[in-house]
C-alpha cells in the first residue's frame, strides 16, 4: 500500500498536494466538484490587510504551455476573510489550512498576520514576498536577502505558527534568499512564484495585459522551479514546498526528488478544475511505477 | 458546471470570417441561454470560452469568429474531432424580467446567444423584437433563423449595405419594449445603456483564464460590489454598471 503521507513543519499530510494561492479561491466553490478533502492542505486567496480590486483587465494572456497573469492580489481584504471566507471554507474542508499572505509594507504583513494568528485552522502563514515595497521605491521584498530576512524577521514576531516565505524566481540568486529567510526564523520556503513575462497583441501593437507585464506559470516553467528546488535544497535546512507547473504525478515527484517536501498545484487547476483530485488519484500508480513505498522518504532523492 | 466530451458532427461557415459548430454531448448542465462553453484544444493551454447559441437535446450550437490560432483551428476542425468542454458556465439571462414585449439586441459575435434566448422568449408566450447589428453585409448571419422562430428581425449594418443603415441604436427609436437583454462589443453595450429606456440584461465579454472563478482573470467593478464576468455574470444588469 503505497504511503503518500508527509510531514510539513510538523504537521503531517495525507499527500503532498495543495493547490497554490490564487487558483483555487478560498476553497469552497472546488468543493461543489469534489469533495476536497482529500487534499494534503490548501493554500487560500492571496489575502492583504485591505480589500484590493487588483489590477484593471485584461489581466490574463494565453502563453506556449501556460499563460501570464496580473491579477494583482484581489482579495476582500483580512477582516472579510475572517468574517465570511473562512466560515464558508470551513463548511467544506477540515484540515489545516495555509494562509497566504501578501503586503505592501512590512506593517502590513504583520498586522495582516496578526488578525488571523487566533484562527484555529490555520495551520501555517506562506508569506508572498513577490509584492513591491510601497517604502521601498517599489522594488519586491524577495529580490534582496536583507529585505526577505526583514519581513520574516517581522512576522516571526506576531505567531508562533509555521511560517514559509513564498520566493520569487525573478532573482539572480534564490539560494541566498532562501538562506536569509532561514536565518529571519522562517519554518519553510515555498517556490517558486510566477517568472515575470509580457506578450504583445500584434493588431493592437501593445502589451495583451493591462499592467503591461505578468507572472508567467504552467507546465512551461517546471524546469525552472525543479532547478531552484534543487538549489534551495542544497542552502537551507528548512523545508521546502515546490510548485511552479505542476500538473501530473510524476511532476510531483520529480520536484520532490529535487527537494520538495510537499507540492503545490497552481495555473493547471485553472484549465482543469479537477487537476488535483485527478493528481492525487495518480500517485499510487506512479509511486508503484517508481518503487516508492514512502512519499516522505524521496524529498531531496535526486542529491 | 461539467466537463464534458462534445463530438462535432457539423462545421460550416455561415458569413465572412463566422463558423458555426454543431456538437453533440452532455448538456445537461446548460440551463440558461446567455451562459457559455470553454473549449479545451490540442496544443493551447487555456480553453476557448464560446457563447452559447442553441442547445436541441444533446446538440449544441455555437457560432464563432475566427480570430486567432484557437478559433481558427476550430474552424477548421473536421467532423468527429471531440472537444473535452466545460459546460454550464456562467449565469446566462433571466427570463422572469422579460414583460411581454422584450427588445434582444445583438452585435456580431453577440448575436449567438440572442438565438436561444429569443427562442425561450418564444416559448413563453412573449412576443420579442430582435435587432442584430454587423459591420457589412458579408457578416450577417441568422436572419433566416431567427424569422423562423416567428420574431420580428432588425438588421441594421455600419455601411448600410443590408438593412438599416448605423448602429443597432438607430434602430431602438421605432420599438416599444418593456424590457431588453443586450449582447454586443463594449461600445456597443455602451451606446445601448445610454439609449435604452427601461431596464436591461448586458451580456459582457473579457478574457478569461479558468471560466468557472478561481483565477479572478475577469473581475470588474459593479455598483453591487466586484464580479467575475465568467461566473457572477457574464450578464449584469443595467441598474448595477459601472462604465
Amino acid at each position: 500500500m503505497a504511503n503518500t503521507k508527509v510531514t510539513l513543519c510538523g504537521i503531517e499530510l495525507d499527500n503532498p498536494i495543495i493547490p497554490a494561492s490564487g487558483t483555487f479561491g478560498f476553497g469552497y466553490e472546488f468543493a461543489e466538484l469534489y469533495d476536497i478533502n482529500i487534499l494534503g492542505s490548501l493554500s487560500f486567496k492571496g489575502t492583504t490587510l485591505n480589500p484590493r480590486f487588483g489590477n484593471p483587465t485584461p489581466r490574463i494572456a494565453e502563453c506556449p504551455s501556460g499563460m501570464l497573469n496580473a491579477v494583482g492580489l484581489q482579495n476582500p481584504g483580512v477582516d472579510r476573510v475572517k468574517s465570511e471566507e473562512l466560515p464558508k471554507l470551513r463548511r467544506v474542508f477540515h484540515k489545516p489550512i495555509m494562509a497566504n499572505v501578501s503586503g505592501f509594507s512590512r506593517e502590513e504583513y504583520v498586522e495582516t498576520v496578526r488578525r488571523l494568528d487566533d484562527e484555529a485552522d490555520i495551520g501555517w502563514f506562506e508569506i508572498n514576498i513577490s509584492c513591491p515595497n510601497v517604502h521601498g521605491g517599489g522594488m519586491s521584498f524577495g529580490t534582496s536577502p536583507e529585505s526577505a530576512e526583514e519581513i520574516t524577521r517581522a512576522v516571526r514576531e506576531v505567531t508562533k505558527k509555521p511560517i514559509i516565505i513564498k520566493l520569487s524566481p525573478n532573482v539572480t540568486d534564490i539560494a541566498a534568499i532562501a538562506k536569509a529567510c532561514e536565518a529571519g526564523g522562517a519554518d519553510g520556503v515555498s517556490l517558486i512564484n510566477t517568472l515575470m513575462g509580457m506578450r504583445i497583441d500584434l493588431r493592437r501593437r501593445a502589451p495583451i495585459i493591462k499592467n503591461k507585464t505578468g507572472g508567467y506559470s504552467g507546465p512551461a516553467i517546471l524546469p525552472v522551479a525543479v532547478r531552484m528546488v534543487y538549489q534551495v535544497y542544497e542552502a537551507v535546512k528548512i523545508p521546502i514546498v515546490g510548485m511552479g507547473g505542476v500538473a501530473t504525478a510524476e511532476d510531483v515527484i520529480e520536484l520532490m526528488l529535487a527537494g520538495a517536501t510537499a507540492v503545490e498545484v497552481g495555473a493547471e487547476n485553472l484549465v482543469n478544475p479537477f487537476a488535483c483530485r485527478d493528481i492525487i488519484a495518480q500517485l499510487p500508480e506512479v509511486m508503484a511505477k517508481y518503487r516508492i513505498n514512502s512519499l516522505a522518504e524521496i524529498t531531496g532523492g535526486a542529491h | 458546471m461539467k466537463d464534458v466530451r462534445l463530438k462535432l458532427i457539423s462545421n460550416r461557415k455561415i458569413a465572412e470570417n463566422t463558423y458555426e459548430s454543431r456538437l453533440v454531448g452532455d448538456l445537461s448542465d446548460i440551463t440558461a441561454a446567455g451562459q457559455f462553453v470553454n473549449i479545451k484544444l490540442d496544443g493551447f493551454y487555456l480553453r476557448r470560452p464560446i457563447s452559447v447559441c442553441d442547445v436541441v437535446g444533446d446538440e449544441l450550437t455555437i457560432i464563432y469568429k475566427a480570430v486567432g490560432r484557437g478559433t481558427e483551428m476550430m474552424a477548421r476542425a473536421e467532423v468527429g474531432t471531440e472537444w473535452l468542454t466545460l459546460t454550464g458556465l456562467g449565469n446566462g439571462y433571466d427570463l422572469s424580467k422579460s414583460g411581454e414585449r422584450p427588445l434582444l439586441i445583438g452585435g456580431g459575435a453577440g448575436v449567438p446567444p440572442m438565438y436561444l434566448l429569443a427562442k425561450k422568449l418564444v416559448a413563453l408566450g412573449k412576443t420579442p423584437t430582435v435587432i442584430l447589428g454587423f459591420n457589412t453585409k458579408a457578416e450577417v448571419f441568422y436572419k433566416e433563423e431567427f424569422e423562423a422562430l416567428g420574431v420580428k428581425v432588425i438588421i441594421t449594418t455600419a455601411d448600410g449595405s443590408e438593412g438599416i443603415c448605423g448602429f443597432v441604436t438607430d434602430a431602438m427609436d421605432g420599438v416599444d419594449y418593456s424590457y431588453f437583454y443586450t449582447c454586443g462589443p463594449e461600445p456597443m453595450l455602451k451606446a445601448v445603456y445610454n439609449k435604452s429606456t427601461t431596464s436591461g440584461s448586458f451580456s459582457f465579454e473579457e478574457r478569461m483564464g479558468c471560466g468557472f472563478g478561481a483565477c479572478m482573470g475577469c473581475s470588474c467593478e459593479t455598483k453591487y460590489g466586484n464580479k467575475r464576468i465568467c461566473r457572477d455574470g457574464p450578464v449584469l444588469v443595467k441598474e448595477e454598471i459601472i462604465w
